[in-house]
């Protein structure tokens, strides 16, 4: 038996602090900041006018607040549904894959009906879209009840099957057939194309469906009882089981219903911000909405706030280009800055930091 | 407190010097949206260097923008209407996927002018589309990939089955025949324009396959660096690339967007801007040849030379007839040369291509 010499140990704390689980994402957005400023400072460039370039200038006008919006719209979605899941312990990697066959799903009925317009048509498309999403997590539910595979592997490679579908799709039979074979479909009809609520901007309806997910997350999380069977089983899975909870249902349930708001994102994605069907549709939605959700505290209206943080990277990472000429990886370091702090603050909460390795003999004794 | 207040005087007075940056300014504004990151030395790296030499040569009369890696989605029209809003008259968007987010934005900005690279809408007379004759590029090209192979074998790492590509491979194949009749073209199709990866995998594939000369029609000096390695010749792409195979790279299509960036700068500025199709080649120089290897001997380089000028001259096409597709039928009769129109959609390959245009 060796004795390993370690300068600091981390010790688990008996009790998480409440309050600082629900201010850690503070904290995280604090430190980030702080930390951004030095960087900016280090690279040259005034650490106050590049945070106001960052976060103030993105939404100092209606365009930008819209966009702001339309931005986190798809983070929101899928967020409220992942974070569901998430608390049964039902860990949906495969948002993104759900979010593409989603958009399929919707996409494909826009454009067969894209010489003639209906009223119908847009509604049509945001149910087909829902129910693309959802079958396509079907499949790792069917599989995870049926044989017992993880969830996280199979919806994770089903997302790089939906990728190839897309592909073949705007590469073949969906292809603008007046594009000169160029990989993306026609321009759908306008009747196809979401409402927009404020006109001369890209807000539309799909921002009003994120909206309704986060307070009909909120509901189910803690006023229905299948959320409080969510909550159960994720915590103590054996407690759920004896309590009679059907684990199954649960894994059913959740997946069902992250899948759906995937899909619903993609559809709302395509009808209200792109208008055709493109090979890139999400810039990767599907995974930083994995992010939303824990920054958002696996709790909808944190989702909600997270989903709006997020988005506003995105759009700060534009400004910073076009009025401070930084490079466009500055994004990708606050986003990543973000995630890093968020995690190190979690794992302080709940652990302390102990400097010197323990006593052995107490070691023994346990 | 203090520190607090502070804080939101520098940041009152951030926005305010932003707005009146806006009014104030005597020069015009230019914007530049790119695809990709400035640094992949191909396709994005040279629009830059375009933007660069457009600061140059017009000093102090114009202030450029770009953003960079910007998808091809609804991100697009977020960063172009960005753009169009915050003061710019000006916009350069460079990648094909911009057109329908270009064309909608101009709708919204009818006093900006939008230039969109590669496209062929102009839905409102605020847009202009521009691209460069890469074909003119590639039979000159082909002259010396088809004296320099020994196995008689071309490799091209190609990205998507578009007439811009299939020219190219064409134009390559045409030529080189015409200096070598065994020669044989060996295509890989990599579904994308940047992932230095999988150019790379399809470079080591073509190589394995007996391909001794790599070309591209994608943007990064990967499959040049596959080649250098394996100690193969390749072409360079867009930009030129002799810094990334000093033995391999036999010489480059060099795209120089910066004599258009600049004319089309001054015509706004001048007042007499107007819609157009622009589709320019070595003549107007929007496409160079980079220089050549040394390891290509004098004869090689003068036949090159003279294909180049005679381009330039009109006395040779790339594409003057008779030229027959695959199955065998007439696509260009004797005597005549390809319009741009057939050039624009042209979607076979010619006679003596193997293998098919992946649907």
């Amino acid at each position: 038996m060796g004795t390993r010499l370690t300068l600091f140990r981390l010790e688990s704390r008996p009790e998480a602090s409440k309050a600082m689980v629900y201010l850690s994402p503070l904290i995280a957005v604090g430190m980030t900041i702080i930390t951004a400023m030095v960087m900016f400072a280090l690279l040259g460039v005034d650490p106050v006018d590049a945070i106001a370039t960052f976060f103030i200038e993105p939404i100092s006008t209606l365009d930008g607040v819209t966009e702001l919006c339309v931005k986190a719209t798809p983070l929101i979605l899928i967020g409220v549904g992942l974070a569901i899941g998430f608390q049964a312990n039902v860990w949906n990697i495969g948002a993104e894959g759900q979010l593409i066959m989603g958009a399929l799903a919707g996409g494909g009925l826009a454009l067969a009906f894209y010489d003639q317009g209906s009223i119908l048509l847009v509604p049509a498309m945001l149910i087909c879209g829902t129910l693309g999403g959802l079958a396509w997590a079907a499949i790792p539910a069917w599989l995870k009840t049926r044989f017992n595979t993880n969830e996280i592997l199979t919806s994770l490679m089903l997302t790089y099957v939906g990728l190839l579908v897309l592909s073949y799709l705007v590469h073949g039979p969906w292809k603008d057939p007046e594009g000169m074979n160029f990989p993306e479909s026609r321009m759908f009809h306008d009747s196809a194309l979401l409402p927009v609520l404020i006109e001369e901007t890209r807000l539309n309806v799909g921002w009003l469906l994120a909206l309704l997910a986060v307070a009909a997350g909120w509901v189910l999380i803690s006023r229905h009882i299948i959320g409080f069977q969510i909550k159960v089983i994720g915590i103590a899975p054996l407690a759920g089981t004896f309590a009679g909870f059907k684990e199954k249902k649960l894994i059913w349930v959740t997946l069902l219903i992250s899948g759906g708001c995937a899909g619903l994102a993609g559809v709302i994605e395509l009808s209200g911000a792109i208008g055709q069907i493109v090979p890139a549709i999400s810039p990767g939605y599907g995974f930083t909405a994995i992010i939303v959700a824990f920054l958002g505290r696996l709790h909808p209206a944190g989702v909600f706030f997270a989903g709006l943080l997020m988005a506003l990277t995105y759009l700060g990472g534009d400004s910073a280009q076009i009025t401070m000429n930084l490079p466009n990886a500055v994004t990708g370091v606050f986003q990543g800055m973000l995630l890093f702090f968020l995690l190190a603050s979690d794992v302080l909460i709940r652990y302390r930091v102990r400097v010197g390795r323990r006593n052995i003999h107490t070691r023994l004794s346990e | 407190m203090h520190l607090k207040a502070k804080l939101g005087v520098t940041v009152a007075a951030a926005i305010l010097a932003l707005g009146f940056a806006n009014v104030a300014q005597a020069q015009m504004k230019v914007g530049f949206v790119y695809v990709g990151p400035i640094g992949d030395h191909g396709w994005n790296y040279q629009h830059d260097q375009g933007r660069l030499a457009l600061e140059k040569a017009l000093g102090s009369k114009v202030s450029t923008t770009y953003v960079e890696k910007v998808a091809e989605n609804a991100d697009a029209t977020r960063v172009i209407t960005k753009l169009a809003s915050s003061g710019h008259d000006l916009i350069f968007t460079t990648s094909f996927g911009y057109m329908n987010p270009t064309n909608k934005v101009a709708k919204r900005f009818p006093k900006a002018t939008f230039e969109h690279a590669t496209g062929y809408k102009r839905l409102s007379p605020n847009v202009a589309t521009y691209s460069a004759r890469f074909y003119e590029g590639r039979y000159v090209v082909g002259k010396i990939v088809g004296k320099m192979t020994k196995t008689n074998t071309i490799g091209y790492v190609a990205s998507f089955p578009i007439p811009e590509v299939i020219r190219g491979i064409n134009a390559t194949y045409l030529s080189a025949k015409s200096v070598n009749p065994k020669v044989k073209i060996k295509v890989v199709w990599v579904s994308t324009w940047y992932d230095p990866g999988k150019e790379a995998d399809a470079a080591k594939t073509l190589i394995d396959q007996g391909a001794d000369v790599i070309m591209q029609h994608t943007d990064s000096p990967a499959p040049l660096q596959v080649a250098e390695k394996r100690g193969v010749y390749a072409v360079g792409q867009a930009s030129d690339m002799t810094n990334f195979g000093k033995k391999a790279h036999l010489t480059a299509i060099v795209n120089n967007w910066a004599p258009y960036y600049v004319a089309r700068t001054k015509a706004v500025m001048n007042g007499n801007w107007k819609q157009q199709d622009t589709w320019h080649g070595f003549k107007e120089g929007m496409v160079k040849m980079a220089p050549y290897n040394s390891v290509i001997p004098a004869s090689v380089v003068k036949l090159a030379e003279d294909t180049r000028k005679g381009i330039i001259s009109g006395s040779i096409h790339p594409f003057a007839g008779e030229i027959k597709d695959q199955s065998g039928k007439v696509r260009i009769p004797a005597g005549k040369k390809a319009d741009d129109g057939l050039m624009a959609g042209m979607n076979f390959y010619v006679q003596g291509i193997d293998g098919t245009i992946p649907k």
